[in-house]
């Protein structure tokens, strides 16, 4: 994202010019409205007070009321992941401030532009363990971008126009501005602009030259070469370039699981996902490359396995807008510090000029090696053996009707996995989810934030029995706020990727895991449960009402739906490279080891 | 693993030494010694510290410190080519036998006389880590009532000062 200088957008009339005097709870409402704050979700309490009765004003800031403040923080999220602009929540101080440490983490994991507006309580009983007292500053220390506690309310303006520039530039992500009821309530002035002072933060956008011309070199000389691409080029609105790029190059592309629809499926140079459940095409290739082109990615354990296994003959070229990225789990051969948006457009330029040099390598070789990998170990499922429904073909339905121009949300765990892999993604900011914190209860909330965000878009949160039940009470707010998200829920009942887990690593002891919700008397019902909730519930429990159940669905505009969709407990997610494990020994399906040696 | 010396510019501002320090804990590495204190400039403060890091720990938390909104600069200070002292208040049990001896030790060392008492003197002694070890090494066998030793200060040798020279080593970037 680039950097600017000033706040923007520019202040709504009427808002610049001299300074006049007005209170600090004034001050921070016109402040958000001038940085181009458009919604804020939060729920009002004893310190944050102040700020709710001007916002009870403001036609230019739209207020959701959520149910729990973790909601209000993944709404914001899902807000910022379809929108690409900041997010914003808001919530009282102690436990409201605390409820959102979950979605702040999580903000700050994946690199979402987030700014959390908390109450704390008044200046003079700070440190005394006041009623409804916690140092959310310091407990937010380690998962914000930067935090800020405001001690003189002629800061407001400066600090939250600070607060949206970091959120939103170099490496997104969350920042915290924590604010005293009696700051809140002080008189001040309101000007705007105000003027930014953060002698310390200076992104790196444009990448060396030099690095780039290595880079560039290094992509034509290859006789293995992968892009790897990574969120980064999401964030960065990098998609139309990296396409140009990987059609320049013809270099095989895998995409994470946050770079999901940042280069199309359909793609014939798209190998799929790499990483712990990735595509053994996908995997198979980075771990076989000699050429590995990070693009905004950080090789997360999750996509290298076991590290010193990792990609053994691969020269690392390694792009990031942070410089912290690069060589921090594998070490770049050439680093790259820039806004990946930059850096694709100049390796494009770079790689031209090598390819008109008469400097490319031909890899058919390459690309014969990993079409067979392709067409011997597709992804696949097999039917349950009881009969039962399988999950991943209600996922697979569900993105053939929804289609590429939908928003698919989803939670943690097997539909997760399910939804990245069997889901045809073409566009980006179709698909969020909680990758690196791996929340469960992300996809209802964040569901949530993306509707408000882009009202004419399906949206579907694909969620699972475990995690709808922690993060549902936001269902009310969407039939209230007349946010019509659709929720599939995978209901298998059980947690059911630790059952896998306890499958697979701890002798079938399925300790802990069974949550009862398609027990004889479906505890919850989550057809009841949705109707209170003021949704249109629905049901599925065989192959032959899945895609009319789906329509069903589709065709409900006006209310949020929550359809149950009833599955097998042991459908597994397969390919899988087991945790701590070497990618070489990714297992296509339980017990096949592919044998890469063997003629492919 | 080897000592490494750096010296961080940052905003003088409520919050930022715990962002430091926290930064340290939560990241794995350890801190060998750090002081903080006011510069020539009323809105920076200067922290010096002492890591024991290999070459990849130290570029990574020295980025990660970088990352730090209030960071304005980090460089480092290597021994050939920078001052580096810490400070040394040590009280030193003496009765009319030893009293000479540990004066002349103190005088030794350069260092101050800055308590005396019939049962106890306290000496202030300024250095590098080993002239204060050898200091120490020489009062243990007089006796040591209690001690207390700042974290390494430092400066770059020469005219220049990091604040404004960008031809100092600086660890802002990756190579």
């Amino acid at each position: 994202m680039s950097s600017s200088p000033t706040p923007r957008p520019g202040p709504p009339p009427g808002l610049s010019g001299p300074a006049r005097t007005l209170t600090g709870a004034q001050s921070l409402v016109r402040s958000l409205e001038a940085v181009g704050a458009q919604v804020i979700f939060g729920i009002p309490g004893g310190a944050i007070l102040p700020a709710y009765d001007p916002l009870y004003d403001s036609t230019a800031v739209r207020h959701i009321l959520v149910r729990h403040e973790q909601g209000a923080g993944h709404a914001a999220a899902g807000y910022a992941q379809a929108t690409g602009r900041v997010g914003v929540c808001m919530a009282t101080s102690g436990p409201g401030a605390t409820n959102l440490v979950t979605p702040i983490a999580d903000a700050h994991m994946d690199s979402v532009p987030l700014v959390a507006i908390t109450g704390q309580v008044p200046s003079a009983a700070i440190g005394t363990d006041a009623f409804q007292e916690a140092d959310i500053c310091g407990i937010t220390m380690p998962i914000t971008k930067h935090n800020y506690l405001v001690t003189d309310a002629v800061d407001i303006p400066r600090v939250i126009a600070e607060a949206f520039h970091i959120a939103a530039t170099g490496r997104p992500g969350p920042v915290l501005v924590d604010i005293p009821k009696d700051v809140l309530q002080a008189t001040t002035t309101f000007g705007w602009p105000p003027t930014m002072d953060l002698p310390g933060y200076r992104p790196v956008l444009r990448p060396h030259g030099k690095q780039i011309r290595e880079a560039a070199r290094l992509m034509s000389a290859a006789h293995r070469p992968v892009l790897y691409v990574g969120g980064g080029v999401l964030k960065a609105r990098a998609t139309a370039e990296l396409m140009v790029l990987a059609e320049v190059t013809g270099i095989p592309v895998v995409t994470t699981l946050m770079a999901r629809g940042a280069f199309p499926d359909s793609h014939r140079q798209n190998l799929g996902m790499p990483g712990m459940h990735g595509t053994v095409t996908a995997v198979t290739a980075l771990q076989r490359s000699d050429l590995i082109v990070a693009l905004g990615a950080r090789f997360d354990d999750r996509v290298t396995g076991q590290l010193s296994t990792f990609a053994p003959d691969a020269t690392i070229v390694h792009a990031d807008i942070d410089p912290a990225e690069i060589s921090k789990n594998r070490v770049a051969d050439v680093p790259i510090v820039g806004d990946c948006r930059e850096v694709i457009a100049d390796l494009i330029v770079a790689v031209r000029q090598e390819h008109e040099a008469g400097r490319r390598h031909d890899i058919a070789a390459w690309w014969s090696r990993l079409d067979g990998y392709r067409a011997t170990y597709p992804l696949g499922y097999d039917w349950p053996p009881d009969g039962s429904l399988a999950p991943q073909y209600v996922i697979e339905r569900l993105g053939a009707i929804a289609g590429p121009e939908a928003i698919y949300v989803a939670g943690v765990g097997q539909h997760q996995m399910w939804a990245a892999q069997f889901i045809r993604y073409e566009r980006p900011c179709t698909w969020l989810n909680s990758g690196g914190l791996g929340t469960m209860g992300y996809a209802v909330p964040a569901a949530m934030g993306a509707k408000v965000g882009r009202p004419d878009t399906t949206v579907w949160a694909i969620d699972g029995d475990g995690c709808f039940q922690m993060t549902n009470q936001e269902l009310a707010t969407c039939a209230i706020e007349g946010i019509p998200i659709k929720v599939a829920v995978i209901n298998n009942g059980n947690l059911g990727m630790v059952r896998q887990w306890q499958n697979l690593f701890y002798g079938q002891r399925y300790s802990h895991t069974n949550l009862g919700t398609q027990a004889t008397r479906r505890i919850p019902d989550f057809l009841l449960l949705a109707e209170a909730m003021g949704c249109v519930g629905l049901r599925c429990e065989s192959r032959d009402d899945v895609d009319a159940t789906i329509d069903k669905a589709m065709q409900i505009d006006d209310q949020p739906v929550v359809v149950d969709f009833i599955v097998g407990e042991d459908a597994q997610v397969w390919p899988m490279v087991a945790a701590g494990t070497s990618n070489n020994d990714i297992l296509a399906a339980r017990d096949v080891r592919p044998d890469f040696d063997a003629g492919v | 693993m080897s000592v490494h010396t750096l010296s961080v510019l940052v905003e003088n501002k409520p919050g930022v030494l715990a962002r430091v320090s926290s930064l340290f804990s939560r990241r794995g590495f350890n801190i060998d010694s750090l002081a903080v204190g006011p510069t020539e400039n009323e809105h920076i403060s200067r922290i010096t510290l002492v890591v024991n890091l290999d070459e990849l720990p130290l570029e990574q938390v020295t980025k990660q410190l970088n990352k730090l909104v209030n960071v304005i600069k980090i460089v480092e200070l290597h021994a050939a080519t920078s001052v580096q002292r810490e400070l040394l208040l040590v009280k030193v049990k003496v009765d009319a036998t030893t009293r000479t001896q540990a004066l002349e030790t103190a005088e030794l060392f350069r260092a101050k006389v800055v308590d005396v008492g019939t049962e106890s003197l306290t000496l202030e002694a300024t250095g590098t880590p080993d002239k204060l070890d050898a200091l120490l090494r020489v009062l243990e066998p007089i006796g040591i009532r209690e001690m207390v030793q700042s974290g390494a200060v430092a400066l770059g040798r020469g005219p220049r000062a990091i604040a404004a020279n960008p031809a100092v080593r600086t660890l802002d970037r990756p190579a």
